[in-house]
């Protein structure tokens, strides 16, 4: 986006007004596919209970989202007497702020107008895994605020939880950072137009993306993106039925509103990371003529929402697991495994000569 | 803002800014990698487990506080020496002005072409690489002293074995008992026989 000479006043505003204008277009866009990505939750889960799930504002409940929107936004905030006021408040907004904040360096696309990316960093993936590490304070400085025992319990075991698996995305996202040779996102998922199909004699396909090369390391981070989001079966940190509602309790209103919506953009944020780091981004699954002409902003939204799809069948099929377990699988489980795949991605790459 | 906030939490709070800060000069400086290591590691990690340990804590700060007037001399003496020499510093080198001006400068490689996180891997790995190990080192003995100290084993607490519950099944877990027709089976009195011929 920010191409060229920075030398005068006009430069430095015409880029402030573009970058403005993009990073308002994201966040639109992004907001809009949340309010239907909240439905998709909602209906998969209902048909996987049988119900019918929202069905009501609108045509087959389209419009639910909106309405809640509406409902929550006019309510009135209430703020604890015991609470600490301004960190009270400002913890939903840290929340979605840096929730947002992790989109400015997602490439959606690359075309012949160049990348459909707010900020092309050289560091992409690291900020964005800052950014994610980030997360966790919106929700120890909730559940600290609101004085009250049941959102500091919460708040705990989630910093604990998200600081643990941060540690097994980090190594996962190293495994992949060997096979391209770079951090930045849009050479992450360029490197996938060359992988193992292609070395088996096939044309460009599905099969050169980093799921098949790295499949046990795609389920590790497909299981440590749920335990990072807290969705279920990992949302220890407001387990309804211990907890009431974890670090929310006291929450209500446009405070809830921002934290069930940095929540939301949150699991966005790793689905499109998913997709980046093992589906190939916006490639198309075949590159021969008729999958070729669809734009690949598509595709990007495609895979994003088939990962979503998944999120949600893991939420509606799999039961809560259990705190020590979670830490288990954790420490014990995955940290070891993504370890021993670093030092195996490592050396083969090096000794079979095929390090980029 | 961190030693002058009531508020122990606060304190941290504001120390966890300090470190925002502290990124965004090395983004100034074009050292972006640094400013991405230290948002990871210290606002990432190391600061939430101070959050966790000052919100823990029940430190009885007022007793803290008595001791401010009776230390300040000593903490006069040490932050008026920083200063001065920080003083004579930045003076003698103009304020720094010189790097200030080419941004990005300061940093090996940079405007070469190489990003700076391939040479940092270049210097760190090849000129530096004892140093690097000798200090990775330094770490796993701390980590292990930590372990050592509070690791603690003791009698009769009940611990689960996954692997033992997965290799569970019927032929293990469940006992078949034949009841005497018309003898009453009464399960205090039979638990305690079943117990005793366990034994």
């Amino acid at each position: 986006m920010a191409g060229g000479e920075l030398n005068t006043w006009w430069d430095w505003g015409i880029w402030l007004l573009l970058t403005l204008a993009a990073s308002a277009a994201v966040v639109f866009g992004l907001l809009i596919i949340i309010a239907f990505l909240l439905l998709m939750d909602r209906k998969v889960w209902a048909a996987v209970q049988l119900r019918r799930g929202p069905n009501v504002v609108g045509p087959f409940g389209l419009l639910q989202s909106f309405a809640d929107l509406i409902k929550f936004a006019l309510k009135e905030p209430l703020i604890p007497a015991g609470a600490d006021k301004g960190v009270f408040l400002l913890a939903p907004l840290a929340t979605a702020t840096f929730a947002l904040a992790a989109w400015a360096v997602i490439p959606l696309s690359e075309d012949g107008w160049g990348k459909w990316v707010i900020s092309d960093l050289n560091v992409g993936i690291l900020y964005l895994l800052a950014i994610s590490s980030l997360g966790v304070y919106g929700i120890i400085m909730g559940g600290w605020a609101s004085n009250s025992k049941y959102p500091f319990m919460g708040s705990l075991r989630s910093a604990a939880q998200m600081v643990s698996y941060e540690v097994s995305i980090g190594l996962v996202i190293i495994t992949v950072l060997l096979l391209v040779g770079s951090l930045n996102m849009t050479d992450i998922v360029n490197a996938q137009k060359l992988g193992l199909g292609t070395r088996a004699g096939l044309p460009a396909s599905m099969f050169d993306w980093h799921w098949l090369v790295l499949f046990p390391m795609f389920v590790v981070f497909f299981i440590s993106a749920l335990a990072e989001t807290n969705r279920p079966p990992f949302d220890l940190p407001e387990a309804e039925s211990e907890l009431v509602a974890g670090f929310m309790v006291e929450y209500s209103s446009t405070p809830y509103l921002l934290f069930m919506l940095g929540e939301y953009v949150a699991i966005t944020t790793m689905c499109a990371l998913t997709t980046i780091l093992f589906l190939g981004g916006w490639l198309p699954p075949l590159a021969v003529a008729p999958f070729t002409w669809v734009p690949g902003i598509f595709w990007f939204i495609l895979k994003c929402t088939l990962v979503f799809f998944m999120f949600a069948m893991v939420k509606a099929m799999v039961p809560r697991y259990r705190y020590d377990q979670l830490m288990r699988l954790g420490w014990k489980v995955f940290l070891p495994l993504s370890l021993v795949m670093v030092v195996l991605v490592a050396s083969v790459l090096h000794f079979g000569g095929l390090a980029p | 803002m961190v030693i002058i906030a009531k508020n122990p939490v606060h304190a941290v709070l504001f120390l966890i800014l300090a470190f925002f800060n502290a990124a965004g000069l090395f983004i100034l400086l074009g050292a972006e990698f640094l400013a991405m290591l230290l948002i990871v590691v210290y606002v990432g990690a190391v600061a939430v487990l101070f959050l966790f340990v000052v919100m823990m804590l029940d430190v009885d700060f007022a007793e803290l506080k008595a001791g401010f007037i009776k230390n300040a001399p000593v903490g006069l003496l040490v932050g008026g020496t920083v200063l001065i020499e920080l003083a004579l510093l930045f003076l003698s080198r103009g304020f720094g002005l010189g790097l200030a001006k080419a941004p990005g400068a300061a940093m090996p490689g940079a405007g070469s072409g190489i990003s700076n996180t391939a040479a940092l891997g270049q210097i760190l790995y090849t000129k530096y690489a004892f140093f690097f190990q000798g200090a990775g080192l330094i770490l796993l003995v701390a980590m292990i002293g930590a372990i050592v100290l509070t690791l603690r084993q003791r009698e009769g607490v009940k611990r689960q074995s996954i692997s033992a519950q997965n290799a569970r099944n019927p032929a293990t877990a469940v006992e078949i008992v034949k009841v005497p027709s018309g003898g009453a089976v009464i399960p205090a009195v039979a638990s305690a026989t079943a117990i005793k011929s366990r034994l």
